[in-house]
């Protein structure tokens, strides 16, 4: 599902954030990204969701070849992967449910089927309740959850998370990494990047680990 | 087929909806949008308006046309008896509407009422006034360069001592007013530009106080299209509303004016009164304010939204 082949990134101060990897995840796998920061984590997840491009190298997503997509088709690539963030990146003018409902309202969805699948999604991440308040109102924890049901309602295959728990204390992000586990389940492919090492050794989920670019080791935990 | 009917239908929907939701935008913030509105209605109203003031003009001055007359001053030898004969060739000309002659004697009767001289004038020898022939162009002569060429091939006739046109002011008037089309035009498209630049700054301001919004778009799937589409609704708002106000600006001007123009008129004897040209404006003000409107907003969007992607 995710396939890197030798892939180099090189910015144009002459840093190299990634030299000479691959690695291979499979369609429905889980599995962690680690690594110390600067190792080139969030690096690897913008060539994914094609924030950016490798500078050498293939990197094959769902079976397309990245570096052939055109720079137009890029909008309809992302909706393939449900991309959630430390810091959420939710819109505070917006309601909840206009929140999760936004990658819907981009897709062209009908009024109706956006009412429920935002409300399904939101059930899931157990926040059906709170659809109508704005995220300020909500928790850390919560609106996270809420990054997440934005990040799986039009039901990508793929779901990459950055630092999702980040700004959590240990019994909240337990609750997300369960959250992500049961996406998986279900049959996604479920890629997260994070340096909770406490939280992802009780997890039975392989470990793509990277240092200063490289691909240190694989873990199968 | 239903499926694209479908699709169609959702598609108009989705226009209506964020047609709607930019209008909303500019609701909330009242007093901002009200300020750019204004603008853009200030900077239409006044070409509009100096374009209904020279319709006007030119309206008076068509009604003036028909007066437009050559007066020719015959030779001191042309007898009353050629008088039918050159008369009758004037007239088969076909850019002659009417002739009319006048003796030398008819000319010194009119003169001697006119000047009050009287008596005074049996004194002299002779008459020392010429016959005339008075010449009324036809209506498709009227033309400036066509009176123009009649007066020149009149002047030539051996039996005129001297052509005269007595409307030469009236194409002075048109050239004038010619000149104040031109300058009419030329503010209106500095004018115009003005409205690009306006509507152009307020799009750049919006989008940039909507970056992160566009940011997420972006993200989870939006196409150029769909950020482009709100902004360019919000063009087509200011736009068309200026275009509004611009019409009801023009309106009020043209009420605080009509009623000089209607007194001095009537001191004139004329049956002059301001045309104000409403329906015209009603459509053409804010037409062009709703395109200056998308054009401003589509010039900005494409300068600054493909600056905003993810980093």
């Amino acid at each position: 599902m995710i396939q890197f082949t030798d892939v180099y990134k090189r910015y144009q101060n002459q840093h190299e954030a990634l030299s000479g990897l691959s690695f291979n995840i499979d369609k429905g796998e889980m599995a962690f990204l680690t690594g110390h920061s600067g190792a080139g984590k969030s690096t690897l997840l913008k060539l994914i969701a094609l924030i950016e491009r490798s500078s050498h190298g293939q990197v094959l997503i769902n079976n397309q070849n990245l570096s052939h997509l055109p720079q137009r088709k890029i909008p309809y690539y992302r909706r393939q992967i449900g991309l959630v963030f430390q810091d959420h990146y939710l819109l505070h003018d917006r309601t909840v449910f206009d929140n999760v409902a936004l990658p819907l309202v981009i897709a062209g969805e009908n009024h109706r089927e956006i009412g429920r699948r935002v409300r399904a999604s939101l059930d899931k991440v157990g926040l059906l309740g709170k659809e109508r308040n704005l995220p300020i109102a909500l928790s850390g924890g919560e609106q996270q959850r809420v990054g997440i049901a934005r990040a799986v309602v039009n039901r990508p295959p793929i779901l990459l998370a950055d630092e999702p728990t980040g700004n959590l204390d240990p019994e909240l992000s337990r609750d997300i990494m369960q959250l992500f586990e049961q996406f998986n389940q279900v049959g996604v492919t479920v890629f997260v990047a994070t340096h909770d090492h406490e939280l992802i050794k009780t997890l039975p989920y392989r470990q793509v680990i990277l240092q200063k670019g490289r691909l240190a080791q694989q873990e199968t935990a | 087929m239903r499926f694209l009917e479908f699709n169609l239908k959702n598609y108009a929907l989705r226009h209506m909806q964020v047609m709607l939701f930019s209008l909303g935008q500019l609701w909330r913030q009242p007093l901002a949008s009200s300020m750019t509105v204004f603008v853009i209605g200030i900077a239409l109203a006044m070409p509009a308006g100096l374009y209904v003031l020279l319709q006007n003009l030119n309206q008076v001055s068509n009604q003036w046309d028909d007066a437009s007359q050559i007066s020719l001053f015959m030779q001191a030898d042309f007898t009353d008896q050629q008088a039918k004969q050159f008369t009758d060739t004037l007239r088969a000309w076909p850019d002659i509407a009417a002739v009319e002659y006048q003796t030398a004697n008819q000319s010194l009767e009119e003169f001697r009422q006119l000047s009050g001289l009287g008596d005074l004038l049996n004194t002299l020898p002779s008459n020392p006034l010429p016959a005339l022939v008075m010449v009324n162009p036809s209506k498709n002569s009227l033309r400036p360069d066509a009176v123009g060429s009649l007066l020149a091939r009149l002047e030539i006739l051996p039996e005129v001592e001297q052509a005269q046109l007595d409307m030469e002011w009236l194409q002075r008037l048109r050239s004038m007013s010619k000149t104040g089309q031109r300058g009419i035009s030329l503010l209106a498209i500095l004018l115009s530009l003005s409205v690009l630049l306006v509507i152009g700054n307020t799009i750049r301001l919006a989008i940039l106080n909507r970056q992160a919004e566009i940011k997420v778009t972006k993200l989870v799937g939006g196409t150029n299209a769909f950020v482009r589409r709100p902004f360019l609704y919000t063009g087509f708002w200011y736009g068309t509303l200026g275009g509004i106000v611009a019409w009801l600006t023009l309106l009020f001007t043209l009420s605080l004016l009509s009623g000089p123009i209607n007194e001095l008129s009537l001191l004139y004897n004329s049956p002059f009164s301001l045309q104000w040209l409403t329906g015209q404006m009603f459509i053409v003000l804010p037409l062009s304010g709703m395109t200056l409107g998308v054009l401003g907003a589509w010039l900005a969007v494409g300068r600054h939204l493909s600056a905003i992607e993810p980093r």
